[in-house]
């Protein structure tokens, strides 16, 4: 196994890592402020990936493809809020369940009515197509490079947007106590719409970036989404920062497990029995990671424990 | 009162109908009637861990797929006459229905055991999580470990044998499943009643109370996440039978999510809920499916529609808000 080979994996391992921070931030952002579960949030990542595959097919223009992701995203996510969900914060958690489930289903079903069963494609912008020699002669996909530069950027603009910005003072006063501010004179129902116009638009984003690597179908939104949940898991519910980790962590220990497990294998076994035990434990590597966190830190690595 | 009235109502129904399908050489029907019977038992198995445990579980599919893979491992090795395990123990397959229960009743138990007892450590939201992604574990195992099909799955030609039975007649077949449907509802309904109901309703109103009164809440709804566990695995055993077929879409989030659907559609906590939601679901599907090939759409909308305004679900509606016991 070659240098090489393993660079290109840890870079793809932080890719999908920084892919499942987006995703994993707005579900987190919506749980710690509003105490909601939203099982939909993959229906928002399949919205930004068709969003960006319909308006960059038109315009020829892979930049206005990611403002439409965000923007019918953001939307979709508003809409959703002030119908349906704003009537959910107060119930218990199997009833938002319920709700947003029903949601997948609508979604999924009318997107595959208005665009039919099959995938569309989503071009890698030719300015981003090929791959780009990193320093140690590491070859690499410019596009992907891309990728993580976006996410690392969202992630620190997150960070200032929570720590250091009006908005962030309300964010995080209004996981703390909802009352006290909306006591305060904070119109929370704006703020409530505006946290989950900005979770739906990191997944938007999320899934129009992964869209010009994978094909845009009904249906890719729920294995990120489960993904995402195990990240959270593992950071802990509400905590950006515990996003960030777990989601690095979890991309990494995927790709890793899938490059090395079968390798490790096949130092004691045969080659069709080590491929296919190998492939078939690395399937698992990331949720046996979530046990091994529980078993230590129940509330995940960076979760208060209340 | 009536909330009675109408489970005698279901219970009797459903039967009556297979019957009448019978008489009217009507097969297919009798077949969803089974399924309907299937399902309602899958569901039975998640309302005890949701509606008595409080124990809100998107995993459940895990159960259902594990006892449906119990069949078709079994199954398969008998078709193939090779046996399951080699060397010192020999284990052969089989296609007897009691042993393929039996099985599955174990080996779900055991996945429920394990899920259980890890994912307990946690609650409310995080537990949620976490069985989805056990969920998702064992679907991807499913799919990458090639022995058994991998993502194609399995089937068995010849529905397993029960002694005394032709399985293959769908009268005959609905009837062996009727039969445990009723077996475990008196269980389930029983266990309710019983000590150990009453304090894991206490655990689940108010874990607090109930560890000061000495009710140590884990315990509790570690023993109720298996025994449900256990009960939708043996339904996921008759499902692969039922379709002679089992794939990992058996163990598949989505089906995580309709088996909860069948709860929440009939009626969280009600003995009957589950049969009712089943019977809705396939009632929908067969009504709906033909009209839209996107029927799921109508689903959701009901489903919002019953989550937002109807709490009880369909038996609920019916009966009244009402319960006899909380």
């Amino acid at each position: 196994m070659s240098n090489a080979l393993i660079a290109e994996q840890v870079l793809n391992g932080v890719q999908s890592g920084v892919v499942l921070f987006l995703m994993a931030a707005g579900l987190t952002l919506v749980f710690g402020v509003m105490g909601l579960i939203n099982l939909a949030h993959g229906s928002l990542f399949m919205v930004g990936a068709f969003a960006a595959a319909v308006t960059a097919a038109t315009t020829g223009s892979f930049v206005l493809g990611l403002v439409a992701a965000l923007a019918a995203a953001a939307a979709a996510g508003a809409l959703i809020e002030v119908l349906i969900l704003r009537r959910l914060y107060q119930r218990d958690h199997l009833d938002q369940v319920l709700a947003t489930f029903a949601l997948i289903l609508i979604f999924s079903e009318g997107v595959r009515w208005a665009f039919g069963s099959f995938p569309l494609f989503l071009d890698i912008p030719s300015a981003l197509s090929g791959t780009l020699m990193l320093p140690g002669d590491i070859p690499y996909s410019r596009y992907r490079l891309t990728l993580i530069g976006i996410g690392l950027a969202v992630a620190a603009a997150l960070y200032l947007l929570v720590a250091h910005t009006r908005l962030g003072v309300r964010v995080r006063a209004g996981e703390d106590d909802r009352e006290m501010i909306a006591a305060l004179g904070v119109n929370i129902d704006r703020l409530y719409t505006t946290v989950f116009a900005l979770g739906a638009a990191l997944a938007g984003l999320a899934g129009a970036l992964v869209g010009a690597i994978q094909s845009v179908q009904v249906g890719m939104g729920e294995p990120v989404l489960i993904l995402a949940f195990v990240v959270i898991v593992i950071g802990g519910i509400g905590s950006i920062r515990g996003a960030f980790v777990g989601a690095l962590l979890v991309g990494l220990t995927d790709t890793l497990g899938r490059l090395f497990l079968p390798a490790l294998f096949a130092l004691f076994m045969d080659g069709p029995a080590a491929a296919s035990a190998g492939s078939a434990l690395s399937s698992m590597s990331i949720y046996l990671l979530m046990v091994a966190v529980l078993i230590v830190r129940p509330t995940g690595l960076f979760g208060s424990r209340t | 009162m009536r909330e009675r009235l109408i489970n005698a109502l279901l219970l009797l129904g459903v039967p009556l109908f297979a019957l009448w399908a019978q008489v009217a050489d009507e097969p297919f029907m009798i077949t969803l009637a089974t399924k309907v019977a299937i399902l309602a038992l899958a569901g039975t198995g998640l309302n005890l861990a949701l509606g008595q445990g409080g124990l809100v579980s998107l995993g459940h599919a895990a159960f259902f797929g594990i006892g449906g893979y119990a069949m078709g491992i079994l199954a398969s090795h008998a078709q193939s006459y090779t046996p399951l395990l080699d060397g010192p123990w020999v284990i052969e397959g089989t296609n007897s229905m009691p042993v393929i229960w039996l099985v599955a009743l174990i080996v779900s138990g055991l996945a429920a055991l394990a899920i259980g007892a890890l994912s307990l450590r946690t609650s409310g939201v995080y537990f949620i999580m976490i069985t989805l992604a056990f969920g998702q574990m064992f679907y991807y195992f499913a799919i990458s470990w090639p022995a058994y099909g991998g993502e194609d799955g399995l089937s068995i030609y010849v529905r397993n044998a029960f002694p005394g039975l032709d399985t293959l007649d769908p009268i005959q077949f609905f009837l062996i499943v009727w039969a445990w449907l009723v077996v475990i509802l008196l269980l389930v309904a029983s266990l309710s009643r019983s000590p150990f109901g009453l304090a894991l309703n206490a655990a689940r109103q108010s874990p607090l109370r109930a560890e000061t009164v000495g009710i140590r809440p884990y315990r509790l709804q570690l023993t109720v996440f298996v025994l449900s566990g256990m009960i939708t695995g043996l339904a996921g055993a008759l499902y692969a039978d039922l379709n002679r077929f089992v794939s990992p879409s058996m163990l598949s989030w989505q089906t995580s999510g309709e088996i909860m659907v069948f709860v929440i559609l009939g009626g969280v906590a009600r003995l009957c809920g589950p049969l009712a939601g089943a019977l809705v679901f396939i009632l929908l599907e067969q009504v709906l499916g033909p009209v839209s090939e996107f029927w799921h759409i109508f689903l959701g909308i009901i489903l919002l529609l019953i989550v937002l305004f109807a709490r009880g679900g369909v038996l609920g509606l019916v009966a009244g808000r009402e319960r006899v016991r909380v």
